[in-house]
Order: C-alpha cells, then sequence, then structure tokens
C-alpha cells in the first residue's frame, strides 16, 4: 500500500489529469464504475478561476502510438468546480486530487486557498503547463518563476501540493529542485509534449484549432521514463510518473525509474478500465517476480 | 467477434454481448480489436474507433463499416473469434416520441442508425420514408438494410442521379411534408444541407453526427460541436444525435 503525502492508497495506480472524467463516466457506466473505480485516487480534470470554453475544434489527432491534442482545458471555473461537480467527485471510493492551474500568483493563490479548505480535496495539484503573464514563458519552464509562485501559495495550505511538471523545459530535474525546495510535497511527470499536425493535403496548415496540441500514449513512454529517472534521482519528495502507460509491466518500470505512483492517462480512452487492468497486471508481477536489482 | 460479411463494398460484424445494455437506436459503441491494435503501419491506429449501432439481434451487435483507414480496416479484417473490445452503448441517441410521420435521411456508412431506428418506428406503427444516397449502385447494396428505401446515387447508377437532399426537398415540398420529423446520419456536407432545409422549414430534425474521438465517454473533449446560442457540447455525451435547431452547423470534420 503505497504512501503518498499521507494518503494510504490501494494500489500504485492513479489517473492522469484530464484523461478520465468520473462524473461522465458515471453516467456512461453507472454506479458499479464506483465499486470497481479503475485508480486507488482521482485526479480531476485541471480546474482556472474562470470558467473556460476550450479551444477551438478539430481538437484531436491520431499520431503514431498515441494522440495529439488541444482540448484547451475546458472547465466550469472554481465556482461551477465547487458547487456542482465537488458534491459528486466526493462520493468517489477513493481520494480526491483536484488539479488547478493560474497564469498569476494571484490566480494561483485563489484556487489554492478556495480549495485548501475543503476536506473533500485530499491534495492539489498544480499544472504549471500554463504561459505566464509576467514572463510569457510557462511557469513551469522556469526554475525561478515557479519557485516564486509556490513560495507565495505554500503558506496558504496545509493540504499537500504536487507540482505537474512540464517536459516542454530544458533542464526538468532543476525545475523539479525548485519545486521541492520550494515547499512541493510531490511532483508528478510527464504532461503531454509539444507537438504539430498538418492538414492531410493543405500544405503548410496545421491541423488542430490551436496550431499545436500536446502528444501523449506509447510515443512518449521512453521520454517519461527519463524524466521521471531525472526528477527522482534529483529530488526525496515523491514523484507521480506518467507518460505512455499501457501495461502493468509499462508500470513497474516508472517504479523501477523512481516513481512512488504511476498514472495512466490515454489508454483510458481506448479502454475505461485500462487502470483495474494495469493495476492487476502490476500486482501479478510484484508477486511472481520481487524485485531484483538490475545492475 | 462473432461474425463479418460483405455488404456491396461494407463490412457487416456482429459482436457478442449477451451481458451488455440495450442500446437505444442512434447510440454509439467504441470498437477496437483485442489483439494489434496499435502496432500497425505508421503506429495506428491507437485510439478505438466510434460506430453506431446497425441493430441488435439476439445476444449480437451488428456495425457496418467501410475500410477506410487502419482502423476500420483491421476491423474489416477481423475473423469470427477474434478479440473484439466493444465499450457502449454510449451517447445520446434518436428521440422519437410522438411522431408520427418519420423521414429517414441516410448517406453511405451514416444508414446503420437509421435501420435501428425504423424497426423501432415500424413497431410502434409510425409512417416511415426512408431516403439514402450512396456513390454507386455497388454502395447501395447498404440500402437493403432498410425497409422500402428510395435511392440516390452520385453517378446515376441506381435510383436517382443525385444528392439524397434533392429527394428530401422534393419530399418535404410535397403534400404534407411539414408534418414530418427529420431524422438524419450521413457525410457532413449532406447534413449540413438537411440542417439547412430543416431550419428554413422550421421543421423538427434530429441529426445523427460523428467525430474523431479518443474516448467516446466524456472524459477527452475532443469531440465537441458549436452550438448556435454559442459554446460547445461534447458529441459522445450530449450526443452524437443532435437536435438540428440548436446547431451552429455541421463541422466539416
Amino acid at each position: 500500500m503505497p504512501d503518498f503525502c499521507g494518503l494510504e492508497l490501494a494500489h500504485p495506480i492513479v489517473n492522469g489529469s484530464g484523461t478520465f472524467d468520473a462524473i461522465a463516466a458515471r453516467r456512461a457506466f453507472g454506479d458499479e464504475l464506483d465499486a470497481a473505480f479503475p485508480f486507488s485516487a482521482f485526479v480531476s480534470k485541471t480546474i482556472t478561476l474562470a470558467p473556460r470554453e476550450g479551444n477551438p475544434p478539430p481538437r484531436l489527432w491520431e499520431a503514431a502510438g498515441g494522440l495529439l491534442n488541444s482540448i484547451g482545458l475546458p472547465n466550469k471555473g472554481l465556482e461551477g468546480y465547487l458547487a456542482e461537480d465537488l458534491p459528486e467527485l466526493a462520493r468517489l471510493p477513493v481520494p480526491l486530487i483536484t488539479n488547478v492551474m493560474g497564469s498569476t500568483v494571484e490566480e494561483v493563490a485563489a484556487l489554492v486557498e478556495a480549495l485548501g479548505e475543503r476536506e473533500e480535496v485530499a491534495a492539489i495539484e498544480l499544472n504549471v503547463s500554463c504561459p505566464n503573464v509576467r514572463t510569457g514563458l510557462d511557469l513551469g519552464a522556469d526554475a525561478a518563476e515557479l519557485g516564486r509562485v509556490l513560495r507565495a501559495v505554500r503558506p496558504l495550505t496545509a493540504t499537500p501540493l504536487i507540482v505537474k511538471l512540464t517536459p516542454n523545459t530544458a533542464d526538468v530535474a532543476s525545475v523539479a529542485a525548485a519545486a521541492e525546495e520550494a515547499g512541493a510535497d510531490a511532483v508528478s511527470l510527464i504532461n503531454t509534449l509539444r507537438g504539430m499536425a498538418m492538414q492531410p493535403g493543405r500544405a503548410g496548415r496545421p491541423w488542430l484549432g490551436a496550431r499545436t496540441g500536446g502528444l501523449s500514449g506509447p510515443a512518449v513512454r521512453h521520454v517519461a521514463l527519463a524524466q521521471v529517472a531525472a526528477v527522482a534521482s534529483r529530488v526525496a519528495v515523491p514523484v507521480v510518473g506518467m507518460g505512455g502507460v499501457t501495461s502493468g509491466r509499462d508500470a513497474l518500470e516508472l517504479l523501477h525509474a523512481g516513481a512512488t505512483l504511476v498514472a495512466v492517462g490515454t489508454e483510458s480512452f481506448r479502454d475505461p478500465a485500462a487502470g483495474r487492468r494495469i493495476s492487476g497486471e502490476l500486482s501479478e508481477l510484484a508477486a511472481n517476480r520481487p524485485f531484483v536489482s538490475e545492475v | 467477434m462473432t461474425a463479418n460479411e460483405p455488404l456491396g463494398p461494407y463490412r457487416v460484424i456482429a459482436a457478442a454481448d449477451p451481458a451488455g445494455p440495450v442500446p437505444a437506436a442512434g447510440q454509439f459503441f467504441m470498437l477496437s480489436a483485442g489483439e494489434r491494435w496499435g502496432g500497425g503501419e505508421g503506429g495506428r491506429p491507437f485510439l478505438p474507433r466510434a460506430f453506431s449501432m446497425l441493430r441488435r439481434e439476439g445476444d449480437e451487435l451488428r456495425f457496418m463499416l467501410e475500410d477506410v483507414g487502419p482502423g476500420t480496416n483491421r476491423l474489416a479484417t477481423l475473423e469470427p473469434g477474434d478479440g473484439l473490445l466493444v465499450v457502449g452503448p454510449l451517447g445520446a441517441g434518436f428521440t422519437p416520441g410522438d411522431t408520427r410521420r418519420a423521414l429517414l435521411v441516410g448517406g453511405g456508412v451514416g444508414v446503420p442508425p437509421l435501420c435501428c431506428l425504423q424497426d423501432e418506428l415500424l413497431a410502434h406503427r409510425v409512417e416511415t420514408t426512408a431516403l439514402v444516397g450512396f456513390r454507386s449502385a455497388t454502395h447501395a447494396a447498404a440500402a437493403t438494410l432498410l425497409r422500402d428505401p428510395r435511392v440516390a446515387t452520385d453517378d446515376g447508377s441506381i435510383g436517382h442521379h443525385g444528392l439524397v437532399t434533392e429527394l428530401l426537398e422534393r419530399e418535404l415540398d410535397g403534400a404534407g411534408g411539414s408534418e414530418r420529423t427529420v431524422f438524419a446520419c450521413g457525410p457532413p456536407a449532406m447534413l449540413e444541407a438537411v440542417r439547412r432545409l430543416c431550419v428554413e422549414r422550421a421543421l423538427p430534425a434530429q441529426l445523427a453526427l460523428e467525430s474523431g474521438m479518443a474516448c467516446g465517454f466524456g472524459a477527452c473533449f475532443g469531440c465537441v460541436v458549436s452550438l448556435r446560442a454559442g459554446g460547445y457540447v461534447r458529441l459522445c455525451v450530449d450526443g452524437p444525435v443532435l437536435d438540428a435547431h440548436v446547431l451552429a452547423e455541421v463541422p466539416a470534420h
């Protein structure tokens, strides 16, 4: 039973933010879903202070061994989340981690403060793959800026803070170290890799409505392994590893690379019960092949 | 998979689903092969593919598909006994309510959801007229899935030489045209023409749309379409069948 930021979880498999909608899934698959919930903790999609409609379609492109998406974080905003979604998510049989994003310190602070007060929220994950209004760079691409934001919001809550790191930066381990130093209780990675797809038959025209998107799925798994290993060897806080996991074996590799938990994302699109299958495969692997150092 | 049979240039495939819920006409399923899905040429197919149900017969779900890309190719070449991952029924189907006279308008691979809808309407003694368009007489083999269809083909090799929406326009302008409810599924250009014809005439119309989807159950927000009143809805949970009058337009892809 992994201990993650004081949460006792039944197994190490959680979902990646934005890849599983527990409320929509309950509507599609019925309440039985809760009885066999695929994850040991549920991570919400990203909540912002104001509601967002998301990016213009098309939003999806099937890539080689993966998916390029430019969804654009549509959500009801903090007020809508607290009023409509939180009561439903609180009924889940597993702890709730709420993912938030803000483009200024003030926005992040307002989100952290409001969610930190809610006992239904077991942890807060900060999505820092957002352009910083002050610098124009992604907040999570810049160790100093990320440290500045975290130091400002850390004192606002005792709820564990997880920083969801972006892979679109030169040195993810340094950003992770800055997050740890500024009081992050855990880090999670990788977020999607920035990518682009062209319209078939239309030279030079991007397919996605937002021009670029984020790549996920098995295509990014080896990037994830490298970044998780680099970060885990640099920080002492727990690491949530994710990127292209489709099997218990993939999950085990991330654990061996230093992750405490493993998130399943794009694979849940193909099979909504994938989390349950992967955690089953993982415990079978652990039972059959006790950890042996391969060095 | 329990069957895979040709129907003109299409395939009709069947999946055993003895324990599954009974789907409504217009609902869809996400299909992917149990083996070798994701490992094809160029790393595709990767995502499951969305198909409206053609019919449910006994414990079997039937779907019709055309081999046009890596996903449909993989499904089209599966054999009875091969594993098929079936997720569904998903989404909101047709809601005929107390419709007395129904006009079914279909095009190509959009015909299947109209078949189970027609079965249901006929069982309730609703008068149905089915208009279907295809590229050619070969493709029009799929018209046999419906009862008493009137066919249009692009090349005139069978039926009306032209668009199915021309048949629709004639029907709507004829006697009693304005008392109908239109139910349509087909390619985007056809659906957009149906939408315009029905909006102009203030005729009730339900359109079954298509979109690339990553998940089919509301998680990814990838399949949105624009509403006339502003904002987006997800086709997979708020559709795939939408009221023609709430749509801004039928998106081209």
